[in-house]
C-alpha cells in the first residue's frame, strides 16, 4: 500500500516508480504459482479446451494467494492493498498469458463494486465473493470502451429492475456467475447485477483473436437484475473501473513484452546461423537493445500510472493515457519482433509466440486504442486540436 | 560516520566564518573545499568528508538557501564529471593535492584530449605518441614528448589543464600501449583551433600537439594502462547523463508545446497526432530518468543508465524536427550564424533551427546511438559480442 512516504526529502505527491519489499514478495508467490503450472507450453496446450478459463489456476491465485481480494478493504473480505501489488500480479500474468480473468474480475469488476454504496448488502455481499475468488464477475461493456466509457449503454431497465438490451465482445463473459451491467433507466444511468445463469441471460461464445482472453456476446431479455448504484454514482462507478482498468492493463503489456524480450534474446544468442550465434550480429543486437529501453520505459510508464491510482492522485487520468499511448504499441511491437527474430520457428503453433501476439495486439485495443489516450490527453494537458 | 546532522552543523558553521554577502565568490569556494562541503562523498583534505554521497543535497539546499555562491558546473563540468574522479582513483597524493581544490573552485578548466580525427567510436585506435626521453644517468626518468591532434575538445581554449590519452607503445595491441597524462594547456607546443560546427557557432576544438613535452609526474596510472584509466573517466561521462530532474513538460517538448498553444492557426491534424505521441514520449523519458533517480538514491543503480541517452538523443531530433516543420514561415529562418563561442549548449531559449541542428550531435557525441545500443546489447541483455579482427594485432599492424 502506498503510505505516501516522501523519497529522500522529494515531496509526497511525486510518484513512488519502485518495486516495495512486500511487492517483491507478491511478485515471487505469482511467479513460482504460475511458473508451476501455467508457462506457456501449459497455455499452449491447453488452448482449445472449450474450458473459459483455468479454473484450478485461478482458484490458487485468486483465493490461495489471495490475489483476488488486493483492491477490497480488509472490512469489506478483502486484502487491502492497492493498485500498485494489482499491477505487479498482473506484470506477472501477463508474462505467462496466464488464462485467467484477473484484469476483469478482480480488478475492473471489483473497482466498479467499490464505487458503489458498500453499506447495502446487494453490493457488499458479491464484493466479498469477487474478493475471496469465490465468483468471477465481469463490468458488461465492449472490452474496446475507453475510460471514457460508452458513448450510451446499449441495455435498457425498467424501473422494477428488468434488463433488455445486448452488449458485444465482452471480455470473459462465458466463465463469468456476475454480470455488472451498466444500463440507461427511466431516470437516467444504472448499474445492475445480474446473475449469469439468470433468465433471460444469455452469452454467445465468440471466437477471439487472443484466445486466453475469452469474449462472448451478452443478451439481456427482460433479465431481472439488483440495482448497485444509479445516477452520477453509477456513472462515476463504471469511468473509474474503466480507467483502473485501462492503467493496470499497462502492467499486464509490460509482462508481455517482457516475456518477448526475454525469449528472443535468449534464442538469438542459441541459435546459429552463418557460423555465428545471430543474436551477434548488430542489426539483430540493435533491434533488441531498441526494445529493451522501450520495455525499460514502459515499467516507468505503468508503474507511474499504478502509483497514481493506488494513491488516488489528481494526474491519474494523465498518468492512465501516458501509460496505454506508450505500453500498448510497446507489447505489440515486442511480439512482432520477437516472432520475426524467431525466424520460422516464430510462426508455428507449436511455439508460444503467437500467444503473446494475440494477446499484444488484443490488449492494444483493450479500454481504448493509443490513438484514444492520445486524444484524452490532448484535451488533459491542453493541447487542442485544430 | 558523518550524518545529515553533522552536514547542517558544518555547513552553518561555514556560513557564519564567511557570509556570502561580504565575502569575495573564490574565497567562499576555497572555504568550502576546505571544510570537505565541495563534494562531501570525497576523502578528508581534498573538499570532502568521506560521507555518503546522497548527503550532497542536504548541503547544497542549505547552501542555496543562504544565497552561497555555486561553483558554476557550466564551464568547469569535464574537470568535475570526469578528471576528478580519475584523479582521485588513479593519482598521487601530490596530484590530487596540487589539482583538486583549483578543478573544484572553477580556478582551473580542464578538458578532455581523447578524440582525435581518426579515432571515435574506436576511440583505442588512437594515434597521438607519447615518446619518452632518455632520462640520462637515471635510466628511464625521462619527460614524454607528445604528438598528434584532437578533435571535439569542449573548453580546450579556456583550459589550464587536460586529461590526454596517448599511444606510449605502438607494438602492442591497440587497448595495451595506451598511457594517460595530465598535459599542461600552456606549454609550448600546444595549438587550440576553434572547430566550427553545423550551427554556425564553436562550441569545440582541435588540438595539434606537437613536440609537447610532459613529465612523467603527470602520469595517471602505470605506463601501458592508459585504457583501464580511461574506462573509468568514460564510465563517469555516461552515469553524468540523466542525473538532472526534470519537471512535467520540461525542456524541448515544452517549447514545442508552447508553440502549439500560441500558434492555433498553424496547427493541423497530422503535426497534432505526431506532438501527441511525441509528449507520450517525453514524458515517458522524464519518468524513466525519474525511475533511475530512484533506483540510484536507494542504492540500486539499473542499467536504465545505459539507455537514456539514446532516448533522450532520439527525442530531441524528432522534437526539434517537428518544431522547425510546425513553425512553417518561421522555420525557414534562422536567428544567428555568427562563430561565437558558447560555454554549453542551448536547448530552450534559441530557435528551433538551431535546436534542431544542434541535436544531431546528441546522437553522435558522447558515445554514438550505434555504438550505445551495441553496449546495452552486449552487456545488459548478453548477448554475443560481434567478432573482433584487431584484438591480438599489434597497433602498427593495423590497416588504417
Amino acid at each position: 500500500m502506498n503510505d505516501g512516504t516522501p523519497l529522500n526529502g522529494t515531496p509526497a505527491a511525486d510518484p513512488d516508480l519502485l518495486y516495495s519489499a512486500e511487492e517483491d514478495a507478491l511478485r515471487d508467490a505469482v511467479r513460482s504459482l504460475l511458473a508451476d503450472r501455467s508457462d506457456p507450453a501449459t497455455v499452449l496446450a491447453g488452448l482449445e479446451s472449450q474450458a473459459a478459463y483455468d479454473t484450478g489456476l485461478w482458484r490458487a491465485l485468486a483465493t490461495d494467494i489471495g490475489a483476488a481480494g488486493l483492491l477490497v478493504p480488509e472490512k469489506l473480505g478483502g486484502a487491502g492493498a492497492s493498485a500498485r501489488e494489482a499491477a505487479v500480479v498482473l506484470e506477472e500474468t501477463g508474462r505467462c498469458v496466464a488464462p485467467v480473468p484477473y484484469l476483469t474480475s478482480a480488478v475492473i469488476a471489483v473497482t466498479a463494486l467499490l464505487g458503489c454504496d458498500h453499506d447495502q448488502a446487494d453490493v457488499a455481499a458479491p464484493l466479498a465473493a469477487l474478493a475471496g475468488g469465490n465468483a468471477v464477475g465481469v463490468l458488461a461493456v465492449p472490452l474496446p470502451t475507453a475510460p471514457g466509457g460508452p458513448a450510451a449503454p446499449t441495455v435498457r431497465a425498467t424501473a422494477d429492475g428488468a434488463l433488455t438490451g445486448r452488449v458485444t465482445s465482452v471480455a470473459d463473459a462465458a466463465g463469468a456467475e456476475l454480470l455488472l451491467v451498466p444500463a440507461e433507466g427511466p431516470d437516467g444511468p444504472v448499474l445492475y447485477a445480474v446473475e449469469a445463469a439468470a433468465d433471460g441471460v444469455r452469452t454467445d461464445p465468440v471466437t477471439p483473436l487472443d484466445l486466453t482472453r475469452p469474449l462472448g456476446h451478452l443478451t439481456l431479455d427482460g433479465a431481472h437484475g439488483r440495482l448497485l448504484a444509479s445516477g452520477d454514482r453509477a456513472r462515476t462507478a463504471v469511468a473509474h473501473a474503466l480507467l483502473t482498468g485501462a492503467g493496470l492493463l499497462a502492467s499486464e503489456q509490460l509482462g508481455v513484452a517482457e516475456w518477448c524480450l526475454a525469449e528472443t534474446v535468449r534464442h538469438t544468442a542459441e541459435r546459429t546461423q552463418f557460423g555465428r550465434p545471430v543474436g551477434s550480429f548488430q542489426a539483430l543486437k540493435h533491434r533488441m537493445a531498441a526494445l529493451w529501453l522501450e520495455v525499460a520505459s514502459a515499467r516507468a510508464a505503468a508503474r507511474n500510472a499504478a502509483d497514481a491510482l493506488a494513491a488516488g492522485s489528481a494526474d491519474a487520468p494523465v498518468a492512465v493515457a501516458v501509460a496505454q499511448a506508450y505500453c500498448a504499441p510497446v507489447a505489440v511491437r515486442a511480439a512482432q519482433e520477437c516472432i520475426q527474430l524467431h525466424g520460422g520457428i516464430g510462426m508455428t503453433w507449436e511455439h508460444p509466440a503467437h500467444l503473446f501476439l494475440k494477446r499484444a495486439k488484443s490488449d492494444e485495443l483493450a479500454l481504448g486504442s493509443p490513438g484514444r489516450h492520445r486524444e484524452a490527453l490532448a484535451g488533459l494537458v491542453s493541447l487542442d486540436a485544430p | 560516520m558523518t550524518d545529515a546532522e553533522d552536514l547542517r552543523r558544518r555547513t552553518a558553521e561555514l556560513l557564519a566564518a564567511h557570509p556570502p554577502a561580504s565575502t569575495e565568490r573564490l574565497d567562499f569556494l576555497r572555504a568550502r573545499f576546505d571544510a570537505g562541503l565541495a563534494w562531501v562523498h570525497y576523502p578528508e583534505g581534498l573538499g570532502g568528508l568521506d560521507a555518503p554521497r546522497s548527503l550532497q543535497a542536504v548541503v547544497d539546499a542549505e547552501l542555496a538557501a543562504a544565497g552561497a555562491p555555486g561553483n558554476d558546473p557550466g564551464r568547469i563540468g569535464i574537470g568535475l564529471g570526469m578528471a576528478a574522479p580519475t584523479i582521485l582513483r588513479f593519482g598521487t597524493d601530490e596530484q590530487k593535492q596540487r589539482l583538486l581544490r583549483p578543478l573544484w573552485t572553477g580556478e582551473e578548466v580542464w578538458c578532455q584530449l581523447f578524440s582525435e580525427p581518426g579515432a571515435g567510436s574506436d576511440l583505442a585506435a588512437l594515434a597521438t605518441r607519447a615518446v619518452r626521453e632518455d632520462g640520462g644517468e637515471d635510466g628511464d626518468e625521462g619527460d614524454w614528448i607528445v604528438d598528434g591532434q584532437k578533435v571535439w575538445t569542449s573548453s580546450a581554449h579556456l583550459a589550464r589543464w587536460a586529461i590526454l590519452i596517448a599511444r606510449t607503445d605502438p607494438g602492442l595491441p591497440k587497448h595495451r600501449g595506451i598511457s594517460y597524462f595530465l598535459c599542461d594547456m600552456t606549454d609550448p607546443g600546444v595549438e587550440v583551433r576553434p572547430l566550427r560546427q553545423i550551427t554556425g557557432e564553436a562550441e569545440f576544438n582541435e588540438v595539434f600537439l606537437t613536440g609537447v613535452r610532459i613529465p612523467d609526474s603527470h602520469r595517471l596510472g602505470e605506463v601501458g594502462e592508459g585504457w583501464k584509466v580511461a574506462r573509468t573517466t568514460l564510465m563517469n561521462e555516461r552515469v553524468a547523463i540523466g542525473g538532472a530532474r526534470m519537471p512535467r513538460e520540461g525542456g524541448m517538448i515544452g517549447v514545442a508545446a508552447a508553440d502549439w498553444r500560441a500558434r492555433p492557426e498553424l496547427r493541423t491534424h497530422d503535426l497534432h497526432q505526431r506532438l501527441l505521441t511525441l509528449w507520450v514520449e517525453a514524458e515517458v523519458a522524464r519518468l524513466t530518468g525519474e525511475r533511475l533517480r530512484q533506483q540510484l538514491s536507494h542504492g540500486q543503480p539499473g542499467p536504465e543508465g545505459s539507455g537514456m541517452k539514446l532516448a533522450f538523443a532520439r527525442l530531441a531530433q524528432e522534437i526539434s524536427g517537428w518544431e522547425v516543420e510546425f513553425l512553417a514561415e518561421d522555420g525557414l529562418t534562422y536567428d544567428d550564424w555568427t562563430m561565437r563561442r558558447p560555454d554549453g549548449v542551448d536547448f530552450t531559449g534559441r530557435e528551433a533551427g538551431y535546436r534542431y541542428l544542434r541535436a544531431k550531435g546528441n546522437s553522435i557525441e558522447g558515445g554514438t546511438s550505434e555504438v550505445l545500443l551495441n553496449i546495452v546489447a552486449e552487456r545488459v541483455l548478453g548477448l554475443p559480442p560481434e567478432p573482433r579482427t584487431d584484438k591480438d594485432v599489434a597497433w602498427k599492424d593495423l590497416p588504417r
